[in-house]
């Protein structure tokens, strides 16, 4: 939208430079996440990965989504994540079979839709500037103003589907008092799994 | 800025997503990778509420909707796959074939694994209390 900015692709600006170096940190991050044997240093490896798209944000003027990505994704879905690996017991050490036997197939097909995307991307912006002087867009009050202003019903909606999906975990996660007592002969295995409903939350 | 750096980065970030969906096993492992994908969707979404200059700044609202999205979804997937350890003793999605149809298999629940017998044990169970 912006009229072509004088600079080039040879002469990055300090934010481009900053952008590309965050943006390979992030990128191999996300490899490692996606690639190492170990449970949970692929946990520990998706916080660097989400940290850095959370600068990303901060890089492109969105401060209040930047610290909203670190309060939400850092802080809560990575915990998560990490008590989800815990309780499934999954082995602290490497585990060989932590891959399927379809991972080169998926790494096609995963190249393709990368060379695919990467050129029509690459093709279709390639005379678009973001114009990043001016205002900041994503202040805390800029993004207080338009959500409380413009998207009151969609915020107010989205309220009520976090509370049916908190009430759904708690329900899937809550053993039935039912099962417990007519299956006790093969409770064995029910007797280790068991754990506190809300201690899933 | 040029619009072509966010946009190829979450080009990136969401085929390392797509390539870890697929071929990740354990099923905690393929909600991290969908995590990824999400997060590429919301550096576009950023980026280019940015670019636009929205007045409405609806891509940044529809960011946070879908953080808040993916925090719900993330909630339900990890119970989900908590039931379906303990029913199983494994969170291993490549075992998990019980809807899956095989030639000259009659029916459901005839597999030949081990880990859907006492499953299969417990439903019966519950339908006949």
């Amino acid at each position: 939208m912006t009229p072509a900015a004088p600079q080039g692709f040879l002469s990055p600006t300090g934010v481009e430079v900053a952008f590309v170096l965050v943006g390979l940190a992030t990128l191999g991050a996300a490899l490692v996440s996606v690639t190492t044997r170990r449970l949970v240093h692929a946990a520990l490896w998706l916080v660097v990965a989400l940290g850095g798209v959370a600068v990303e944000y901060l890089l492109l003027t969105a401060e209040f989504i930047a610290w909203v990505q670190v309060l939400i994704y850092v802080g809560s879905v990575v915990v998560l994540l990490l008590f989800g690996l815990m309780l499934t017991k999954a082995p602290i050490g490497p585990s060989p079979d932590a891959d399927s036997g379809n991972r080169w197939i998926a790494l096609g097909v995963a190249g393709l839709a990368a060379a695919t995307l990467g050129w029509v991307v690459l093709d279709a912006f390639r005379t678009a500037w973001i114009d990043l002087d001016g205002p900041v867009q994503g202040s805390t009050r800029v993004t207080g103003d338009m959500l409380f202003r413009h998207w009151v019903l969609p915020f107010e909606a989205l309220s009520v589907l976090l509370l049916a999906a908190l009430v759904g975990a708690i329900v899937l996660s809550r053993k039935d008092p039912r099962a417990t007592g007519d299956t006790a002969a093969p409770g064995s295995r029910g007797a280790d799994g068991t754990e506190d409903p809300e201690g899933t939350r | 800025m040029h619009l072509a750096y966010p946009a190829v980065l979450a080009v990136l970030l969401f085929c390392i997503g797509l390539y870890g969906v697929l071929a990740r096993r354990n099923a905690i492992l393929v909600l991290m990778s969908v995590e990824l994908m999400l997060n590429a969707v919301n550096l576009n979404l950023v980026a280019f509420d940015v670019w636009l200059r929205d007045t409405l700044h609806a891509g940044q609202a529809l960011t946070l909707f879908t953080i808040a999205i993916a925090a719900a979804e993330i909630g339900i997937g990890l119970a989900i796959v908590l039931m379906v350890y303990r029913n199983r003793g494994t969170s291993d999605v490549d075992r998990l074939r019980d809807t899956a149809e095989r030639p000259g298999d009659d029916g459901p629940g005839g597999g030949p694994d081990r880990p859907t017998a006492p499953a299969d044990r417990e439903e019966k169970a519950e339908a006949a209390a």
